[in-house]
């Protein structure tokens, strides 16, 4: 079953196609690997599919459900969420804050009137074990290593309950023992049923976790399938690995 | 002694004028350079209901406060759209269009010559007329504004302004609507301004608009730099030291034709060392 898709999507920058008629389908609960050469889209797919940059012409349909023309704050209540390939953390805030802000009440007439709450507390601390930073909680986000926040952006991710998780290059710059802690994630998340959609180089990961693929090329569809017989396909090779 | 009270009351008012603005500039990160013009909307409000219509101070004040968070919300429709440089220049803008209403807008404000005799308050009875009661008065109000601004900074929606503050762009992505944050923030900072106006207008018993210009909101977020972004008890910090420096300056002994301008150079290379040696201010944690 398709949980995402999209129909001739385009997002110009200035008369610059970014994505140029795009039309693909994201499979529910499957972990699906975006890949393609730089400049190819994948980043202003992901921007695009959260909200965060509008699309300047297509349609996107989540469950079935057309997105109109709709920013980042609603996109949310469709249960997508992202990281960024920058880490955009709330720098001058500690480690605990990051998530707790993503936990509490949004309306803001309730958030005024939301003092402590233990749940959301409590929901923290287990995302922070969970990627190892618990011991950092107090500390400010601002403060951390590249791995150890992008860790934590990732943890914010995960605190939002999304169902659908756009990952932008999550391992990129990782060491060794943080990628262990990236596939961990990920894989929780497949078991969970969820749905990630993954910007990824390093095809061994991919190979790894990724059930299906989708390459992109200069903002159009290159290819699209399950992970090996994609990732063995001419067109694909030539285009991407140079080989 | 009376001139001690004097001071410190001017540090109430200015202390309740820097908890405002530091909600905004401090927590939310909008450089609001319009804070004179609530200030200035609670004092004339205040003033014409007591002056005109023979109101009690009180009830004045409430609906000062009404007024100003009402000429906020207007205002804040269309400042919420910005972030950064152009809040700032768009905030002065407005700062600079209430100032001339309150210059031209003569059949009500009196323009230039401002409104005089305006009476001290009554509470059931009982007129605050001397300056001390009217200093416990004021600092009644500073603590409640204290603790009302300790409330929202403590609580939820305190947490995403700050947040708000560090990227309103990936805020968002969890489901806020960050304008209604921006919105409410500036409209709540606006009614606390008018708290401080209504102080002021009773107290000095003649406002006219040269109180209320550009001047006075740069003053303002001057407390809020000096005193600590973020910070509450640097506000009250910031504005008790801002209050009190042009008195310290009086024992540096400047030859009087020139005093009243070295001290204002004197707020200039404080803020401009302060900048340069510690932009957090002096008890805050965060820098613009």
């Amino acid at each position: 079953m398709l949980i995402l898709e999209t129909k001739d999507l385009s997002k110009r920058y200035d008369g610059v196609a970014a994505l140029d008629g795009l039309s693909l389908g994201i499979e529910a609960g499957a972990v699906t690997a975006v890949i393609g050469p730089n400049g190819s889209g994948k980043s202003t797919l992901v921007n695009v599919l959260s909200g965060v940059a509008p699309k300047t012409g297509g349609r996107i349909a989540v469950s079935g459900v057309a997105l109109g023309r709709i920013t980042a704050s609603d996109v949310a209540a469709y249960g997508i969420t992202r990281t960024f390939q920058e880490v955009r953390l709330f720098n001058q805030m500690n480690v605990m804050e990051n998530l707790l802000v993503v936990l509490t009440e949004k309306n803001v007439f309730g958030a005024i009137l939301e003092r402590h709450a233990e749940k959301h507390a409590r929901r923290a601390e287990e995302l922070l074990r969970k990627v190892n930073l618990w011991e950092k909680r107090s500390e400010l986000a601002g403060g951390l290593s590249y791995g150890q926040r992008k860790l934590l952006e990732i943890a914010r991710a995960l605190a939002s309950g999304a169902d659908i998780y756009l990952f932008d290059e999550p391992f990129a710059g990782l060491f060794p023992e943080m990628v262990k802690i990236v596939e961990g994630v990920l894989v929780e998340l497949r078991r969970e049923g969820k749905t990630v959609v993954l910007i990824e180089h390093n095809m061994d990961l991919i190979r790894a976790l990724a059930d299906r693929v989708v390459v992109l090329d200069g903002g159009k569809l290159l290819a699209e399938g399950a992970t090996a017989a994609t990732l063995g396909r001419r067109e694909v090779l030539e285009a991407y690995l140079g080989e | 002694m009376d001139y001690f009270i004097h001071l410190a009351i001017l540090f109430a008012i200015y202390g309740i004028l820097g908890l405002s603005l530091n909600l905004v500039v401090g927590y939310t990160g909008l450089l609001s350079v319009a804070e004179a013009a609530f200030y200035g909307v609670g004092a004339y409000v205040t003033a014409l209901l007591l002056v005109n219509a023979g109101w009690n101070f009180f009830a004045a004040m409430g609906v000062a406060v009404i007024a100003s968070a009402a000429v906020a919300l207007v205002i804040g429709l269309v400042l919420s759209r910005f972030g950064g440089d152009y809040y700032a220049l768009a905030s002065l803008g407005f700062g600079v269009i209430i100032y001339s209403i309150f210059l031209n807008w003569q059949a009500v404000t009196n323009g230039p010559l401002g409104i005089p005799a305006i009476p001290r308050p009554d509470f059931f009875g009982y007129v605050i007329g001397d300056e001390a009661s009217y200093l416990v008065m004021s600092l009644v109000f500073l603590l409640l504004v204290y603790v009302v601004s300790r409330f929202i900074v403590r609580s939820s929606f305190g947490r995403a302004i700050r947040a708000i503050r560090e990227d309103e762009a990936a805020i968002q992505v969890f489901g806020y609507r960050a304008i209604n944050y921006k919105l409410l923030i500036f409209v709540i900072g606006a009614g606390i301004a008018a708290i401080a106006g209504a102080l002021y207008a009773s107290y000095i018993t003649y406002i006219d608009p040269s109180t209320f210009s550009v001047n006075e909101s740069i003053f303002v977020l001057a407390i809020v730099i000096l005193g600590g972004l973020a910070s509450l008890r640097g506000s009250l910090f910031g504005a008790a030291f801002l209050v009190l420096l042009p008195e310290l300056l009086r024992f540096v002994g400047f030859p009087d034709t020139i005093a009243a301008q070295m001290r204002q150079a004197v707020y200039g290379v404080l803020l401009v060392v302060l900048m340069l040696y510690r932009p957090e201010g002096l008890t805050g944690e965060y820098r613009l």
